[in-house]
Order: structure tokens, then sequence, then C-alpha cells
């Protein structure tokens, strides 16, 4: 098993290797950012937000995930609290969303 | 004949007609090439001055000017409105019908506010107490509100990312508490700052010095605020739960901001017709492109630049003029069949006011985030990330460089469309 320690991240704590990635480095980005348990529905997003990504090289924007990951943006807001598109790809081990320029 | 067509005659479409008509003078006069440009409202609008009218600052008149004088003779104008755009057949239909073809196209119609994307935004209190200033007529209803406004609670607010020049509504917090003050009424306002992103800014050192610059304004800043709704007090919302005040900003997570006046940037999106164009455009409406070379990933002769593009980079006017450089180069090389420049590093560069006649200036690229340090002016050196009067009298005068220098296509001396690095210190993001 791989700690989160031992992984590389940037100052804002995201990885800095896609590949880096297991479960068990999810969850403790996680607990870091205040989320003990990652439900069914966290996963449900954090799995989608890095399908997405490693399929096209950029992270959904929270439109995108509210329409098409199959949970509504305010749910996002519930599991992901202050930001959802950035704390899903945190723990998602990509890089935070382009969105913000 | 080669049928060139733009579509939009904002900053980023007139720059880049006005480039190529001359570039291409002697193929347009000899009937081998045609460039149509399409914009349904007939005037010009300088949209960095719009951040003045609130304030009394400047007026419509200075701010707009006729459209067809700023278009290159050779240039041909059409006002009216692309409402579908075909890339299979290379057609777009305009708004009475009409059918355009083109051998190469180049998107420009900008970005659009969608204020009813905000539940409750265009509401009872929309342009009563809930006001944008992004729009002419948007500034002008502001301009009467603050002529009006006594004291209370002022929320500047951007709704989501990506916005036109992210840093018009931090200019307009610095103004507004420059403006309160000359009125003599600061003591009486209180104004908050409400963003998603997590700093004023979305660069790590500029959000740093711009974030002093709002401590000692004493403006609040709440940072990773998700507007989810907005509530008026004529909306039916209870009084008690609005302080009493005009309105509140409700976040996605249940945080409230109550207001009296809210000044808010609305979600922008591309044009609509670019949501029709499947495989055109992003979550957005905004042109999927190459960064580099401004390409359309949907197909090989469509091209965007400015607003409409999706680059990941400001949407800002000195983007689109720094754009047109690398894309009149790439639309010469495709008629001429050769391979495509990839030469747009993603540089921007603006002005930010801070109210008392200072300003500072920003500068940066794809790779390379706003430093302090010097910018190399072809008349002298102007400090970065610093107030000065000297920026302040730049952004002045950058209304004149517009209308004479910018628009007609023509370079800047000094300014090139990549980034410099001499003159900048170079910092890690942690510092
Ligand atoms: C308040 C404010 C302050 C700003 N300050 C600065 C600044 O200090 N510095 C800076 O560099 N930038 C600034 N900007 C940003 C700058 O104005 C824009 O980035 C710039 O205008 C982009 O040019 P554009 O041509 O892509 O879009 P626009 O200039 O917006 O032009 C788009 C054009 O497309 C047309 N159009 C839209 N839809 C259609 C359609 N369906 N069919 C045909 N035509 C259509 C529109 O009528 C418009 O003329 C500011 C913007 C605002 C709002």
């Amino acid at each position: 098993m791989t700690t989160l320690a031992a992984v590389p991240r940037n100052a804002e704590g995201f990885l800095e290797r896609v590949e880096d990635w297991d479960r068990d480095i999810a969850r403790e980005i996680a607990r870091e950012a205040g989320i003990p348990e990652l439900s069914d529905r966290h996963w449900l997003v954090v799995n989608y937000m890095r399908d997405t990504y490693i399929a096209t090289g950029s992270a959904p924007t929270i439109r995108t995930l509210g329409k098409e990951s199959g949970v509504q943006v305010k749910e996002l807001y519930a599991l992901f609290p202050k930001g959802p598109a950035k704390l899903a790809a945190k723990i998602g081990g990509i890089p935070k969303p382009k969105g913000c320029i | 004949m080669r049928h060139i067509l733009i579509l939009g005659a904002g900053t980023a479409g007139t720059v880049i007609a006005n480039r190529l008509s001359r570039r291409l003078r002697s193929q347009l006069r000899a009937g081998r090439v045609n460039i149509t440009i399409v914009d349904p409202d007939p005037v010009h609008l300088y949209q960095p001055g719009l951040l003045f009218i609130p304030f009394g600052e400047s007026f419509r008149e200075r701010i707009t000017k006729d459209r067809r004088p700023t278009l290159d003779r050779d240039v041909r104008y059409v006002a009216s409105a692309i409402t579908a755009m075909d890339p299979d057949s290379d057609t777009v239909t305009l708004a009475d019908g009409t059918r355009l073809s083109y051998d190469l196209c180049i998107v420009a119609t900008g970005a659009r506010l969608v204020p009813e994307e905000t539940e409750g935004m265009t509401g009872p209190g929309w342009r009563e107490s809930v006001h944008e200033f992004y729009s002419l007529e948007g500034a002008e209803r502001l301009g009467y509100a603050l002529d009006c406004f006594v004291g209370g609670r002022v929320v500047v607010n951007v709704v989501e990312m990506p916005i036109k020049c992210p840093v018009a509504p931090l200019e307009f917090a610095f103004l507004a508490d420059a403006y309160f003050t000359n009125c003599g009424i600061r003591d009486k306002v209180e104004i908050v700052y409400a963003t998603p992103l997590d700093g004023a800014f979305t660069k790590p050192v500029a959000a740093k010095s711009l974030g002093h610059l709002l401590e000692e304004k004493g403006i609040l800043l709440e940072t990773e605020f998700n507007t989810g709704r907005i509530e008026t007090r004529a909306a039916g919302a209870p009084a008690d739960e609005l302080d009493g005040r005009a309105g509140a900003l409700v976040s996605w997570d249940e945080r409230r901001i109550p207001f009296d006046l809210l000044v808010t940037v609305p979600v922008h999106k591309g044009a609509a017709f670019i949501a029709t164009a499947a495989g055109l455009g992003d979550a957005m409406d905004f042109v999927m492109v190459n960064p580099r070379t401004l390409q359309s990933q949907r197909k090989p002769n469509i091209f965007a630049l400015g607003d409409a593009a999706n680059c990941p980079t400001s949407k800002a006017g000195s983007v689109a003029h720094f754009q047109a450089e690398v894309l009149e180069e790439n639309v010469v090389r495709m008629l001429e069949g050769r391979a495509l420049d990839a030469g747009f590093d993603g540089h921007a560069n603006c002005f930010i006011e801070t109210g008392h006649r200072k300003a500072l200036l920003i500068d940066f690229n794809y790779d390379t985030e706003p430093l302090p340090g010097m910018f190399p002016y072809a008349w002298g050196p102007v400090p970065l990330l610093k107030e000065s009067r000297l920026n302040h009298l730049g952004k002045l005068a950058f209304r004149h460089a517009y209308w004479n220098r910018l628009l007609p296509g023509r370079d800047f001396p000094g300014i090139d469309a990549k980034m410099k690095r001499s003159g900048k210190r170079m910092l890690q993001t942690q510092d």
C-alpha cells in the first residue's frame, strides 16, 4: 500500500503524477480535506472526474459534473464543501481544473 | 475566389479583419480573396471603458463608435446575427435566413452574459438592487444606483469563471472604495468581495499582492464562494433572513451574504450558435481550439480567437491582440497550404485600476504567472504588480491607443505577442 506522504504533491496538495494515485491515497486526501469517509456518491464523482481527465486531458467543470456525473450541483456542494470540482480533482489525483483563469 | 468569413466584429474580429485586409491587399483587390465580417450591432463598444461609467468618470459617447469606420474599406461588413453554423457544409445562417459559405472561418463572437443561469438573479431585484457593469445598459443603471446610495453593504461578486477581464470586478471594488471615500460616506459603507476562487486572483503571486490591497482598503474578502442563488426581498424571502436588507447572495453550501447593493458578474458563455454546432464548443460554448495555433479541434478550416476561444489564458482585449498576430500568420499559411505556426504563448497583460488615480500592471502567459519587476515598454519601464500613477495614466491612454492602434491592427512598439521575461523578478509560486 502506498501512503500519501511518499508521493510528490504540489503546493496546493494536488498529486504531481496521475499514476501515483490509488483508492487509499484518495481516502487519505479526503480525510485531510475534512471528509472522514468517502461514500458511493463521492466515488461516483471522483471516478467520473478521473475517467474524464484520463480520456480527454482536462477535468470536467462543475456544470458538466452536474449534468453528466449523475450527481446534481446542489448535492455536489454537500459532498465536497467549498468547491466540488477542485476537491474532487484533488481526491481523484488529477491536476486542478483549468476553469479558473 | 477564396472566402474568408469572420463572425463577430468586436475587438478580436476587427483586429484580425484589418490585419488580414492589409496583409492580403493585392489579392483582395485582384478579386482572388474576399473578407466578410458579420456583427448585428452597428456600434463598437470599448469595453474597458465600462468600468468607469458607474462612477460618472466616463459616458456612453466616449466609449462607443460607429462600427463601419473601424473596419478597413476592403472588408465587407454584414450587419446581422449568426443563428447557426454548420461546420460540415462550411456555412453559417444569418438571422434573416440567408446562408453564407466560407473557405475559412474565424469565430470571434466573444462571450455573452447569461444572468438567467443563476437562480433569482434576474428576479424582481434585477437592475434595482442587483446590478452588473459588463454591458452598457448595466453600467449606466449601476451609475444611477450609486448616485442614490447613502450607505450599507455593497457586495461585489463573481459567480463563475471564466469571465472577461478577471481583474475588472476587483478594480470595481477598489474604485468603489475610492468613490465612497470621495463622497465622504466610506465609513457608512461595507464592501465585500465574494469570489469562487481561493484568493483575490487566479494566479498565486498576483493574488497575494491584490489580497494585500483589499486589506489595506478595508474590503472584506470572501473566498471559495460559489453562488447558488440570489434572494431579493421582493421575491418574498422573509425579511429577517435578509437582515432587513435588499437581498442576499447564497452559496451552494448555504453561506449567506446579505446586501443592500449587489454588483455581480454573471455567468459567461460563448454565442448560442456554438452550442448547436456539434463538436465545436465546450460545456460553456467556447470554441475548442489548439491553444497555440488557434485552429478548431472540430475542423481545420475553422479558427477562433478572443473571448470566443477556450484558450486557458485570460479573456482580455490584450490577448485578442496578441492572438491576432499569430492567427494572421496562420490564415496566410493555410491559404498557401503551409504548416501552421504554433506561436501563441498565452500572453496577457492588463492594467489594474486601484483607485485614487493609481493602477498596477500585470503581464503573464501560459507558463509564467504575473510577476513583480518592470515592464519593458518602449517609452520607459513601468512597474509591475505595484501601484503607480504612471500605470493609471497608461490605462487612460489606452482608450486612444485602442481606437487608433489596436483596432486598425497596428503593432505597439515594444509590446510583442510573445511575453518578455526581461525585467521580471522570477519567483517561485510558493514565495
Ligand atoms: C468591464 C470590462 C472591462 C474590461 N477591461 C479590459 C482591460 O482593461 N483590458 C483588456 O485587455 N480587456 C478588458 N476587457 C475585456 C475585453 O473587452 C474583451 O476581452 C474583448 O473585447 C474581447 O474581444 P472579442 O472580440 O473576443 O469579444 P467582443 O469584443 O465582446 O466582441 C464580440 C462581438 O461579437 C458579436 N456577436 C456576438 N454574437 C454574435 C452572433 N451570434 N452573430 C454575430 N455577431 C455576434 C458582438 O456583437 C460583438 O461585437 C474588459 C471587459 C469588460 C466587460
